[in-house]
């Protein structure tokens, strides 16, 4: 599918799809990459190098920071597709170089859990 | 997004590394949103203080970032992890402290005003309505949108910083006018207000929102109604700003509702400690704590965050040694929000008035919480 590039880079990996929208600031540990909000579907979940599917950032605009932490403590998934992207997580991906793009909305539905994807977000390709 | 010549250059980094960084984060933001050009925004108020918050890799960053950056326009800060004055009275460790000073540094170096404030909106002249500023802390760009007539996007911590060392900001969402309608209308419902359930309303309108929404039925919201309503709203999604007059859909946030989102933020029914100040309590709301704790003193520890703007006021008119004499201590610089001060190992759960100050407070503090207003606080929790 074609996806809408919002920072560049290439990679491949296994998807971890996020129904609810993510809160980085209060939601993730950015030490470990581990999602510590216990009403958030994720919960319990590491989004170290996995593709993280979600549909947009909300909460703290502090949560770029946790985004760079997570690049920093080697624990940052390594990508992100997004149905939305928000500001704060835009920021965050692109001081951090996470390579981030947007799906269309079908074609953002179709992304199944566990499902193995390569991702060149320099042509705009997920496969 | 068309870059002026000028504007390509420093991307491409003629003008140096930190400056092609700056717009890498505006451009990047500039797809996301959709936006075709910059524009200059006047002032830019940065979150990402609080060591807490950012840690080694957020100090690290900025120590090297103010190695040659220097703001382009009026910036202010948000609260860091504590109080200078009083640390010495809390049990902090010395790395935290000496990181925390790290952070600090770097932010003057840069040229920002040393504000360790959440409500900039309460303590600064503000410009003209319809400037563009350029605000992270979330509860300050939703009363900004709001209620100061200034026009900001919920912006990121790095959004507001790449603006800060520019002066500009990608001209989408909440900058372009046609996104301030909001299509959707929360109706209040609940008959007894206070600023706890404005708080709820706020976190509860956050989750179905877009960029702006409508409240109706919450005429003649007065200063702590407004700023609790304004935190919740920008804790749960990413809602910047709301208006007061119905548009569009109607859902209704009744009692039901409310029950609901105080399921998911309440998880204790007593506190060992009170909190008061997420977003900081500003002159106005000092003044009428004063007269609320007439003759009476508080049945346990109780903290109140104020920015230090205030702080010589609050000690010329009195109200620091009449709070004191109530038992409750003031604390400047810092807020509820992921201070170091509260922590699981010496504190089991806390009681609040603030739905913000609740959210991150179970999620990063990992302790318990107890949602009272404030009037409910001073009831039952002062003798």
């Amino acid at each position: 599918m074609n996806v809408k590039i919002i920072v560049r880079g290439k990679t491949k990996g296994t998807l971890l799809v996020s129904k609810n929208p993510i809160n980085f600031l209060g939601g993730i540990d950015k030490k470990t990459g581990l999602v510590r909000d216990k009403n958030h579907d994720l919960f319990g979940k590491n989004l170290a190098n996995k593709v993280l599917v979600f549909p947009f950032g909300v909460g703290s605009s502090v949560g770029a920071y946790t985004i760079y932490s997570l690049k920093y403590n080697k624990c940052a998934p390594l990508a992100m597709i997004c149905l939305k992207a928000d500001i704060t997580t835009a920021s965050g991906c692109a001081i951090s170089n996470i390579p981030l793009v947007v799906a269309q909305k079908q074609d953002y539905e179709s992304l199944r859990d566990g499902q193995q994807v390569s991702l060149d977000a320099v042509s705009g390709k997920l496969l | 997004m068309e870059l002026t010549k000028d504007e390509e250059a420093a991307l491409d980094g003629k003008h140096g590394e930190t400056l092609a960084l700056a717009y890498r984060v505006l451009v990047a933001i500039g797809d996301a949103t959709g936006s075709d050009k910059l524009i200059p925004i006047e002032w830019a108020h940065l979150s990402g203080v609080n060591y807490n918050t950012i840690g080694d890799a957020g100090e690290e960053f900025l120590s090297r970032l103010s190695k040659d950056a220097k703001f382009k326009v009026k910036t202010t800060v948000n609260p860091m992890g504590f109080d200078f004055d009083t640390v010495s009275k809390y049990d902090l460790d010395d790395k935290f402290i000496q990181k925390q000073q790290g952070i600090r540094k770097s932010y003057e170096k840069m040229g920002a005003i040393p504000s360790f404030s959440c409500i900039p909106y309460q303590i600064f002249e503000l410009p003209k309505k319809g400037t563009h500023v350029s605000f992270a802390e979330s509860n300050a760009a939703i009363y900004a949108n709001s209620i100061s007539g200034l026009k900001t996007n919920k912006e990121g911590a790095f959004s507001a910083l790449a603006s800060a060392i520019t002066g500009k900001s990608p001209c989408s969402d909440l900058r372009d006018e046609k996104n301030r309608e909001p299509n959707l209308t929360i109706q209040m419902k609940v008959k007894n207000r206070d600023e706890l359930t404005y708080g709820m309303l706020g976190y509860f309108a956050g989750k179905v929102a877009g960029n702006s929404v409508a409240i109706s039925g919450a005429k003649n919201l007065d200063m702590r109604n407004c700023k609790s309503l304004c935190a919740g709203l920008g804790t749960s999604g990413r809602c910047g700003m709301f208006t007061l007059e119905g548009a569009g859909e109607k859902i209704d946030f009744d009692d039901k509702e409310m029950q609901k989102v105080r399921d998911e933020l309440e998880t204790s029914e007593s506190g060992d400690i009170i909190t008061l100040g997420s977003p900081q309590l500003g002159l106005d709301e000092i003044s009428d704590l004063v007269v609320m704790l007439k003759g009476k003193s508080f049945k346990k520890r109780c903290m109140i965050f104020c920015p230090r703007a205030i702080r010589e006021q609050i000690k010329n008119l009195g109200y620091a040694k009449k709070i004191e004499r109530a038992g409750a201590e003031l604390l400047y610089d810092c807020c509820i929000c992921l201070t170091p001060l509260i922590d699981k190992s010496n504190v089991d759960a806390v009681i609040t008035n603030s739905v913000k100050g609740a959210y991150y407070l179970r999620t990063s503090n990992g302790v318990d919480v107890n949602l009272k207003s404030l009037s409910q606080i001073v009831n039952e929790e002062t003798k």
